[in-house]
């Protein structure tokens, strides 16, 4: 695949080369989604029994905590025969001395052969790009990207459905909620209807509304899930944050309301995939996780191969 | 003593060469002179007139820089102030050459980033980067749209 973001540098022995960092689903046109959820759909098979990171290693440099982005990018690396080299706590880290990301990065390029980053402030994964001597892939910026999990998304939506011309419903906390604008844009290169649900003050911000409106996406608001829950093929589901509201009693009210149950997917598409990045509070009920219709644990579990599919890309 | 009137002068004397900005929006010259790095600490001779009379814009602002023709990259950026400004560049007291502005596609420190949480208010060795979209000035690292009063965000 040619240049997902490409930096251009001059060396001695090559007069132009060029390397991949994976920053943001922006940067990424259909085909080079297409390209990588393709792989991951194979890469399970197509490397089985071979490990073609032998002797690469995967810096992961996490400056906040992270439990499932972490460690499938490791158990993605361990299983494509890497190895992987954590930075440890972020206290005992030179980042506690004051270093700067730039230096840090500078540094930790000529340890490992492409770097994982987590880190608070939003925009740090360009800021890496710019400084590292091998790959950078984004592993969330505070609320800014988090690519992996959108491709993450598409291939588990992909796993049910082809991905063009859907009808997809994302509910919740569309206001803070990165994971649903990264989708909502990756999914207008697939002409998707975008239909979203969530309380007052935390429905799309305008800035994003406009972007897919201006990239050719059809975005309709709903007042309720009853409303529109029957034409959907996928559910996108997102946590409503307590501390969003600043009276507890609106909130216990909001979020009930905002609930998914067995009573209300009574009468929905065959097909319908419900979708959550995880971690779950009260936003979906247990009793749905025995229906059809759950995909979340599987969208959690494909984080393995898709992470494989995005760690070939930009080291091999 | 005569009673000749006293001989109409301009607000400001034209200059061998260098560059003439004219047409600043009233009010705007000293920031076109922060726009160009031209502080009380640099060494140009620098000539500001703020609300002449013009007729094309009603009042104006000049600003004549002396011995320093500008760039049309240093120049591009002032139109984020004074979309109608005018640059000549004067040489042996003549126009030479003559030009309007237009925001550059990218703005390379010219712009604070309004997204507090944004890699680039903090003490890392980089230069704000926007993107210009529709009018819109969109943050290169974290997405962040200035969509308007877009001057008030200049460095």
């Amino acid at each position: 695949m040619s240049g997902i973001e490409v930096n251009e540098y001059v060396t001695e022995d090559q007069p132009l080369t060029s390397m991949h960092h994976i920053i943001s689903i922006h940067d990424l046109d259909r085909s080079q989604i297409d390209l990588i959820l393709e792989r991951a759909g194979q890469i399970m098979t197509e490397y089985a029994g071979k490990e073609p990171l032998k002797g690469k290693i995967l810096g992961l440099l996490f400056f906040e905590p992270s439990t499932r982005t972490r460690m499938s990018f490791e158990s993605a690396m361990l299983r494509l025969g890497g190895s992987c080299m954590n930075l440890g706590g972020v206290e005992v880290s030179s980042m506690a001395k004051g270093e700067t990301l730039a230096d840090t990065i500078r540094v930790v390029s000529g340890y490992a052969d492409a770097i994982v980053l987590r880190h608070p402030r939003m925009g740090a994964a360009r800021l890496a790009s710019e400084f590292s001597s091998v790959p950078i892939i984004n592993g969330g910026d505070g609320a800014g990207q988090h690519p992996s999990q959108t491709l993450i998304d598409l291939y588990t939506i992909r796993q049910s459905m082809p991905l063009d011309h859907i009808n997809i419903g994302l509910i919740g906390d569309l206001m803070y909620g990165r994971t649903t604008h990264s989708l909502a844009y990756a999914l207008t290169h697939y002409h998707a209807t975008i239909h979203t649900i969530a309380p007052k003050g935390l429905g799309l911000p305008d800035s994003i509304r406009d972007n897919l409106l201006e990239r050719g996406a059809e975005v309709i608001e709903h007042d309720s899930i009853e409303e529109i829950i029957h034409d959907l093929d996928v559910l996108y589901v997102t946590r409503l944050q307590r501390e969003r509201f600043p009276d507890p009693a609106k909130f216990y009210d909001v979020s009930s309301s905002y609930r998914i149950t067995p009573s209300l997917l009574s009468d929905v598409k065959d097909h319908l995939a419900i979708l959550h990045p995880l971690p779950r509070v009260d936003e979906i009920d247990p009793m749905v996780d025995a229906l059809p219709y759950a995909r979340y644990f599987d969208q959690a579990r494909n984080g393995v191969p898709v992470r494989m599919a995005m760690l070939t890309e930009v080291m091999i | 003593m005569t009673d000749e009137e006293p001989k109409r002068t301009l607000v400001i004397s034209t200059i061998e060469n260098g560059t003439v900005i004219d047409h600043i929006t009233a009010g705007e010259a000293l920031t076109v002179l922060r726009i160009l790095g031209i502080t009380g600490t640099t060494h140009e001779c620098v000539s500001v007139a703020t609300n002449v009379a013009s007729l094309a814009l009603v009042r104006k602002d000049v600003v004549k820089i002396e011995n320093r023709e500008l760039k049309a990259k240093e120049v591009d950026r002032i139109a984020l102030v004074a979309p109608h400004a005018t640059i000549n560049i004067i040489r042996k007291f003549r126009v030479i050459e003559k030009k309007g502005v237009e925001i550059p596609p990218v703005l390379i420190g010219v712009l604070k980033c309004p997204n507090p949480c944004c890699i680039t208010n903090t003490n890392e060795p980089i230069q704000s980067r926007f993107e210009m979209h529709r009018k819109k000035a969109v943050c290169s690292y974290c997405d962040a749209v200035i969509s308007s009063d877009i001057s008030s965000h200049i460095i």
